[in-house]
């Protein structure tokens, strides 16, 4: 990307610059580790947390509580990591989004010790699913414990600091052959919740498999995500925070800035750079450094949320 | 592995079945498909009618076996966990993993050769 872009300010891009943007995109990889410290490389504007007058909110995911195999024999030990790293921020953010596969195998321990041990960052707590938490029949244990309040599947939205966040699950109901699905109910659901919005309004919606298409012959997108980005398109400011692929990912498009945060449990591999997406094991010395967690920040004046991603180690 | 192992022996010893005692139907056998890499393999497979097919997990990510039409669904398998389904009527099964919906395959039960047929 050009430096230009890197300015917080540049609110409208020029036709040029949305034409680099789309070029860039048009790659459809971004790997943001430069020099062990991986960050957002300027395509989403970094800020400090320190800054007033924002609002800070904490990203974790895939955290796979109950996941013991090679790649992480011990992926409730990370996620305690990841929990400490959080409450040892200088700036406590307002709360924190869980972008979904908080446990492996949807076992009443894994999301005991899951709750257990996030609690302890003493935040409020949004979850959306994550195909590892809808495995029990009828997804009973994951409604107990997050589905108060929500619609359908465990779908929802809330306010804060004038930004208007989505909670959205498009990992139920899924179709042979297909990838990550939201389903018409939700879609309407979504059209009636941003129905009579302002167009300034802020939003930020998340979802656990991601909500731009990755690399389908993985299964890392959402079949029916383009009506939600029909549904966004009026707005000034949009950011999709998703999960899902383990790995730092992300592009803009338009107004849309897409961002994919790191697991807490194991690494999976780039895109096509493995036989599967299967969990990659790397060097004990390594693993720290390819797990961590999201601090997002939204400055009011401001297009586009500040993304700074932090492993566990750099 | 092992289990893999053990429905070979299986099937061994249900082809000697027939040469004991020939009254049995020759039909009855044991197949397996192997869940690795996200990937059903073989992923197409043709086998005979009171055919018991078997499918374990090598993958270190839990998958399951959902039929399209709703005729077998496994739990959901953790590493090394199996589930058999026994194929008796002619025809063309198509399945698919509901966690990673990506993950496709096909079971072809064509008519057991000593069987009464369609």
């Amino acid at each position: 990307m050009t430096s230009s872009t890197n300015d917080p300010n540049a609110k409208n891009l020029s036709r040029r610059k949305v034409l680099e943007c789309m070029t860039w995109a048009g790659t459809g990889v971004l790997w943001t580790i430069s020099g062990g410290v991986p960050r957002s490389l300027g395509i989403i504007d970094e800020a400090m947390a320190q800054d007033a007058g924002g609002l800070t909110f904490l990203q974790i995911s895939d955290s796979h509580v109950g996941f013991d195999k090679p790649a992480n024999p011990n992926a409730l030990g990370t996620l305690e990591e990841a929990i400490n790293r959080i409450k040892a921020l200088p700036v406590k953010p307002s709360f924190m989004i869980h972008t979904g596969d908080i446990t492996h195998l949807s076992k009443p321990r894994e999301f005991d010790d899951a709750n257990r041990i996030i609690s302890q960052a003493r935040l409020d707590v949004h979850y959306v699913p994550g195909e590892h938490d809808v495995i029990d029949e009828e997804v009973k244990l994951y409604r107990e414990h997050y589905g108060r309040g929500t619609k359908g599947a465990g779908w929802y939205s809330f306010d804060a600091n004038g930004v208007h966040f989505v909670g959205l699950v498009n990992v139920v109901d899924l179709k042979a052959g297909g990838l990550g699905t939201l389903g018409s109910a939700q879609l309407e659901w979504l059209e009636n919740d941003l129905k009579g919005r302002t167009a300034s309004t802020p939003i930020v919606v998340f979802a656990h498999i991601p909500l731009w298409t990755v690399y389908p012959e993985w299964g890392w997108g959402t079949d029916d995500s383009a009506r939600v980005l029909a549904y966004l398109k009026r707005f000034g400011s949009v950011t999709v925070l998703n999960g899902h692929i383990h790995q730092v990912m992300q592009k803009v498009e338009g107004n849309v800035a897409f961002h994919c945060a790191r697991s807490t449990a194991f690494p999976q591999p780039a895109p096509g750079a493995a036989p599967s997406p299967g969990p990659m094991k790397v060097a004990d010395d390594k693993l720290r450094t390819m797990l961590g967690i999201t601090n997002v920040t939204f400055r009011r004046g401001q297009q586009r949320l500040a993304i700074i991603d932090t492993p566990l180690q750099s | 592995m092992r289990n893999f192992f053990a429905a070979a022996a299986l099937q061994l010893a249900l082809l000697a079945v027939p040469i004991i005692f020939p009254a049995v139907p020759a039909a009855a056998a044991e197949t397996m498909v192997k869940i690795d890499n996200f990937t059903f393999t073989p992923q197409r497979i043709t086998v005979k009618a009171g055919t018991t097919v078997t499918w374990e997990n090598e993958d270190d990510i839990p998958h399951n076996i959902v039929s399209t039409t709703q005729l077998f669904k496994s739990k959901v398998l953790d590493t090394d966990e199996y589930f058999s389904f026994t194929f008796t009527t002619p025809g063309v099964y198509e399945y698919f993993c509901s966690l990673h919906p990506h993950m496709t395959g096909t079971i072809i039960v064509e008519a057991a050769t000593e069987g009464v047929g369609p």
